[in-house]
């Protein structure tokens, strides 16, 4: 797409453009080429000396089986954040979307927790199930549960899922309900004239018609499981117990950061941004294909 | 909505309202901890209704800080002011470069336009969290550490805005430029007294999305602030438990979770329409 008419001249647009071009080189070609380019190198931990290795630093990585464990947290995570924000999201819309008055009131209510960090969620959650202090934690000893998601893996993935998927909920309930009023309500009014129940609707007309906003949030929502909820992780467990919250953003920082691992921390950056540069592509060519619907 | 069942009705607010308890449970529930002593907290099980101490733990954590922990001692009144410096900041800017580039892509041609274009957008793939040790090195090369500077320039190098700006400048009929031309109209008279006014809209959906994004920064902050003076809310509050949690003094760490929270959800409540529309475009 362009404009046909435009204004004459070079100096002013390159002018217009040096801002934003000279801040992307300073703080992301700049670094990313560094990432890249570190990745082919083994310092010595204490940055005297480095030596080029070339591909071992990923190759080291793809036999590591802490580093091939964090990717299956990832995955686990990742899927678990965006199955379950999407599904609570999609049942909040639904039933608000039944309202003829009163939706507005309820998205009110639901969307504002959009604003809270990540960080933040986390430390309410937190507090929630701390194992001293926590009002979750004290029922569920109450009732016999031995919660402790300081020594328990499974608890820790539990709390960090749960943190992390409250705070989303919002987002996802906005694109459902937003997708949902966009559905003609002749086409629902057609088919239950002809008898189809709620649920019958709801799965034979209203979902088909909701997949490309589906598929959307789902891309979206791993995009931000893989590397926003690095604050949930950070004030919950730190990656523990054993790693098993360890999910690879998380890594990259604890390696780079904690353990001054240099080497490997840039190669864990290269494959991250490789991911990340297919789920863009997969994003974007969803968005062509919803333009020539 | 098509079938009047009053059972179905009734069900339909009976989900929904559960939905909202459980979005509001936990924040009620650091409200309440902020309201209440000590010895309260550590006392389980936590009542369920606040109790008196709101003004005392308020003013302990806004002119004073948590007692204890790393990063005591701050009042977190120059925690909040040093998150609303790196949110408006982040926000301001980040509105400022891509309503310029956006203007300069959109009505001009200039040589390596297009190449231009594709190094901005791809920059739209890379989340800081990802390049984030090279990055700090370059912020700790150009003597930036502890600095506004460095919290709020590394963040805004992404392309979201442009991209939005520059969707909206298509849909703007070329009758416009046309008019302003012939009326002998430069192009910056142009921009600023007729397109800015009319992105108008874009610009407070932006300002509301972008205020969120900058004010609740975690990771960047956490790396290259060291100096207590320059801690942001949202990245302080971790440090603010200990790692032994008989130690952490609660209703002060509470009272700085809500304190976290008020800004960015009153911006969200009160300008809930740029917000909506902010949301539900700019991540397309």
């Amino acid at each position: 797409m362009e404009k046909r008419v435009f204004f004459k001249g070079w100096k002013l647009p390159v002018l217009l453009v040096a801002p934003q071009l000279l801040i992307s080189f300073v703080f992301f070609f700049y670094p990313s080429g560094q990432a890249i380019w570190n990745s082919l190198f083994l310092p010595d931990p204490f940055g005297l000396k480095t030596e080029f290795v070339g591909l071992d630093n990923f190759r080291f990585l793809l036999s590591d089986p802490y580093y091939l464990a964090s990717f299956k947290t990832t995955m686990i995570f990742s899927v678990a954040v965006s199955v379950s924000s999407m599904g609570i999201g999609l049942y909040l819309a639904a039933l608000a979307d039944r309202l003829i008055k009163g939706a507005g009131v309820y998205q009110t209510l639901l969307i504002w927790p959009y604003a809270i960090a990540p960080a933040i969620a986390g430390v309410l959650w937190l507090f929630l199930f701390n194992g001293n202090i926590g009002l979750a934690s004290y029922y569920l000893q109450a009732l016999g549960y031995d919660w402790n998601h300081a020594l328990k893996g499974d608890q820790a993935m539990f709390l960090v899922i749960l943190a992390s998927s409250w705070g989303r909920i919002s987002y996802n309930f906005l694109f459902f309900l937003a997708g949902l009023q966009a559905i003609p309500k002749s086409i629902i009014e057609a088919a239950a004239i002809d008898g189809a129940s709620f649920w019958k609707r709801f799965g034979s007309i209203v979902l088909p018609l909701l997949s490309p906003i589906t598929f959307f949030l789902l891309v979206v929502n791993i995009v931000y499981a893989f590397f926003d909820t690095f604050g949930v992780i950070h004030t919950i467990t730190s990656g523990g117990p054993e790693q098993s919250t360890t999910i690879l953003v998380y890594k990259v920082f604890s390696d780079g950061f904690v353990s001054q691992d240099l080497g490997s921390s840039a190669a864990q950056s290269v494959i991250l941004l490789v991911l990340v540069g297919i789920l863009t592509v997969v994003q974007f060519k969803y968005i062509e294909r919803k333009v020539h619907y | 909505m098509v079938e009047k069942k009053k059972s179905g009705y009734w069900l339909t607010h009976l989900g929904l309202i559960l939905g909202v308890l459980f979005i509001f449970f936990p924040v009620w529930l650091t409200f309440v901890a902020s309201t209440v002593t000590q010895d309260a907290i550590i006392q389980p099980p936590l009542p369920l209704l606040p109790g008196s101490e709101f003004f005392e733990n308020y003013a302990n954590a806004l002119f004073r800080g948590a007692p204890e922990g790393y990063g005591a001692k701050v009042p977190v009144m120059k925690m909040m002011i040093n998150s609303a410096i790196m949110a408006i900041g982040i926000t301001v800017g980040k509105i400022i470069i891509s309503l310029l580039s956006a203007f300069a892509f959109v009505y001009f041609r200039f040589p390596f336009r297009n190449i231009c274009f594709w190094l901005i957008f791809i920059t739209l793939m890379l989340p800081v969290e990802v390049r984030i040790v090279p990055t700090y090195e370059v912020v700790a090369n150009l003597n930036l550490l502890n600095s506004y500077t460095g919290l709020i320039f590394p963040l805004i190098a992404s392309a979201t805005a442009t991209f939005l700006f520059r969707q909206f400048f298509m849909t703007i009929p070329d009758e416009m430029v046309e008019a302003a031309r012939m009326d002998g109209c430069k192009p910056m008279r142009f921009f600023i007294d007729i397109l800015v006014p009319i992105s108008k809209t874009n610009i407070a959906a932006l300002f509301v999305i972008l205020f969120i994004f900058g004010w609740n920064q975690y990771l960047w902050p956490l790396l290259m602030t060291t100096d207590p003076d320059m801690k942001t809310i949202v990245m302080a509050i971790d440090a603010m438990i200990p790692t032994g949690d008989d130690f952490a003094h609660w209703p002060t760490i509470m009272a700085t979770a809500m304190l976290a929270m008020v800004p960015p959800i009153v911006v969200v409540i009160s300008m809930q329409k740029f917000f909506v529309k902010g949301l539900l475009e700019s991540d397309k």
